[in-house]
């Protein structure tokens, strides 16, 4: 069941094989793969409860992976505190409360740059160039933003550490459609300067239409694996997952 | 929206009252303070006074058990256990270690203490510190790793309270103790207000200590990483910061606060003894409640409402209830806005 990539087996950023993963008793990934290459943007869709956000967080370390692989640029991380894999440069964006409410648009870029020692000040400067709104108001607290402008923040906020992979949890959930258009435009923009991005989507067709490689997941298993372009064409996919 | 917990500075504080002003706030607010001022020409200036230099000590105590409660996210039920071994180990410092290296003094200008007690100070709120992150690492890490509730942990918490004072009662019995001291003279103002020189450099250490904490949580990379711990514990986690660090710099923080507060009321009452800080409890949680839970600005103007309150009850009422104001005004807030005047983090 090894992921069919097309970018090659040797050039796989993360690699996640037959992980098993739950909370408490109850097991929600049941042996799911993935594979990401340098650079590429894979987006994951699947059923609401079918493991998508689950992997996620399995991948980062803050749900314990019982059995299976995951490795990323060489290294097994299974097991590994969530701060540990960060430092790495494997970076994530939680779907919901991914900003520091009480903290000033500033501080939280701080935050996301907190395990670094060099001097982040000029990083900060980059996220507010690409994105603008940020930098209106850095001293603004995070929780009286719009639901857009706390997503890009969010973004951001992971960015900070200048990551090789981003993994984002539904960017675009809660968002009216302007502000989508948007979130997916800055995540294709922050794809293009070399971060490899996994996205987990709602909104799957904007998603596969911007992605090398799509994951169909159902019930904590692997589906579908196929090039963005093809899921999109794919009958199934489109009957389930976009709306006919 | 999550209710910011560490909220720097004043205009937040305004703005958060804004935010959840009624109509029924400003009737109550003009009740209290026509009540305030009509009863003022009815109360003895000299125990409001006295009321904020209690308030100035609770406030050192009850800004470190709101950080504790809003970062670890339980009630440390030893923290004024916490100030009775910082006074007691100061104690230990100025009148056992420091007299046989030769340094003994009293009276320093106008205060009733000398500068041995200075150097005392500092050792005997190490010494606090180290014994907070030392039962962090036997006792409160272990549960936390274990995954039990906040209930578990504040019992845990009783325990290490209890533990504290039998130590105090085995080192140094029952008796009543005091720092090496001479009587000053009190400044006599109007008003029949009697100023001990002490209760000024209470004042003065309360205030700098605050300013302190308020210039940790806003400028340091520490303090910030602490205000977004208790914010939201696991993106904290996922941004990479570093969270076992930042709760021992919380229970340094809320070590050495609760230690100082301990000294400075063995100062003010001229007297130690194991009970001292397991009496001023009461006032600790009702100013942590009062402020709102996690608060530390709440909780500072919380704990000079308290001083003041308590100490001006007694004019009508027996002074050993004056442990009972404080339940009472913790109660009445826990009924009718239990987020406190200014809202807390958590809860």
């Amino acid at each position: 069941m090894g992921a069919q990539c097309k970018g090659g087996r040797l050039l796989a950023l993360l690699e996640a094989l037959d992980v098993v993963a739950g909370y408490g008793e109850t097991e929600i990934l049941h042996g799911v793969s993935l594979t990401v290459g340098d650079g590429e943007i894979v987006t994951i869709i699947g059923p609401n409860g079918c493991g998508k956000s689950t992997l996620l967080k399995a991948i980062v370390g803050l749900v314990r992976v019982r059995t299976g692989r995951v490795t990323f640029r060489g290294s097994a991380i299974a097991g590994w505190p969530p701060e540990r894999i960060v430092r790495g440069g494997l970076c994530y964006v939680p779907q919901t409360s991914n900003v520091f409410a009480s903290l000033s648009i500033r501080e939280n870029l701080e935050m996301g740059a907190f395990v670094r020692r060099d001097d982040y000040r000029g990083r900060i400067d980059e996220m507010f160039r690409l994105f603008p709104d940020l930098g209106l108001r850095p001293g603004q607290k995070a929780g009286s933003l719009s639901g857009g402008q706390r997503q890009m923040l969010a973004i951001a906020r992971a960015l900070m550490l200048d990551p090789s992979l981003v993994l984002l949890d539904e960017p675009s959930a809660g968002l009216s459609p302007a502000m989508v258009g948007m979130v997916f435009e800055r995540i294709r923009e922050v794809n293009q300067s070399g971060v490899a991005v996994v996205l987990v989507e709602q909104n799957a067709r904007e998603a596969l239409s911007m992605s090398n490689r799509g994951y169909v997941l159902v019930a904590g298993e692997n589906r579908l694996e196929d090039a963005g372009e093809d899921l999109l064409n794919n009958p199934e996919v489109a009957s389930l997952y976009l709306g006919g | 929206m999550n209710q910011s917990a560490l909220n720097p500075g004043l205009r937040d504080i305004v703005r958060r009252i804004a935010l959840g002003w009624t109509p029924a706030h400003t009737t109550i607010a003009i009740v209290v303070i026509a009540a305030a001022i009509g009863f003022l020409p009815f109360v003895k200036m000299g125990l409001v006074v006295n009321g904020v230099f209690l308030g100035a000590i609770i406030a050192l105590g009850a800004v470190g058990l709101t950080l504790i409660y809003g970062i670890l996210n339980f009630a440390n039920v030893a923290h004024g256990d916490y100030m009775t071994m910082g006074a007691y180990a100061t104690l230990f410092v100025v009148g056992s270690l420091l007299p046989r290296l030769g340094i003994e003094s009293s009276g320093l200008g106008p205060f009733s203490f000398g500068y041995s007690l200075l150097i005392a100070l500092p050792i005997g709120v190490a010494a606090i510190v180290i014994l907070a992150i030392a039962l962090e690492v036997a006792v409160y890490r272990r549960l936390r790793n274990r995954g039990v509730n906040a209930v578990v942990l504040a019992m845990a918490s009783l325990g290490v309270a209890i533990a504290l004072r039998g130590l105090v009662q085995m080192i140094w019995g029952g008796a009543t103790y005091q720092y090496p001291r001479e009587s000053r003279q009190v400044f006599q103002l109007p008003m029949d207000v009697r100023v001990p020189p002490d209760a000024i450099f209470i004042m003065v250490v309360t205030v700098v200590l605050v300013a302190g904490v308020y210039l940790v949580l806003n400028r340091t990379r520490m303090g910030k990483a602490m205000r977004a711990t208790a914010d939201n514990p696991d993106l904290a986690l996922v941004s990479g910061i570093d969270t076992r660090r930042v709760v021992w710099w919380t229970w340094a923080m809320g070590a050495a606060l609760a230690a100082t507060a301990g000294i400075l009321l063995a100062v003010f009452q001229a007297q130690l003894q194991p009970i001292m800080g397991w009496r001023f409890l009461i006032p600790l949680f009702a100013a942590v409640i009062l402020g709102g839970i996690g608060n530390p600005y709440g909780a500072l103007v919380a704990a000079f409402l308290i001083g003041v309150t308590s100490e001006v009850s007694t004019q009508w009422i027996n002074p050993s209830y004056k442990p009972a104001v404080a339940f009472a005004m913790m109660i009445g807030m826990l009924l009718v806005r239990p987020r406190g005047i200014f809202g807390g983090g958590r809860n």
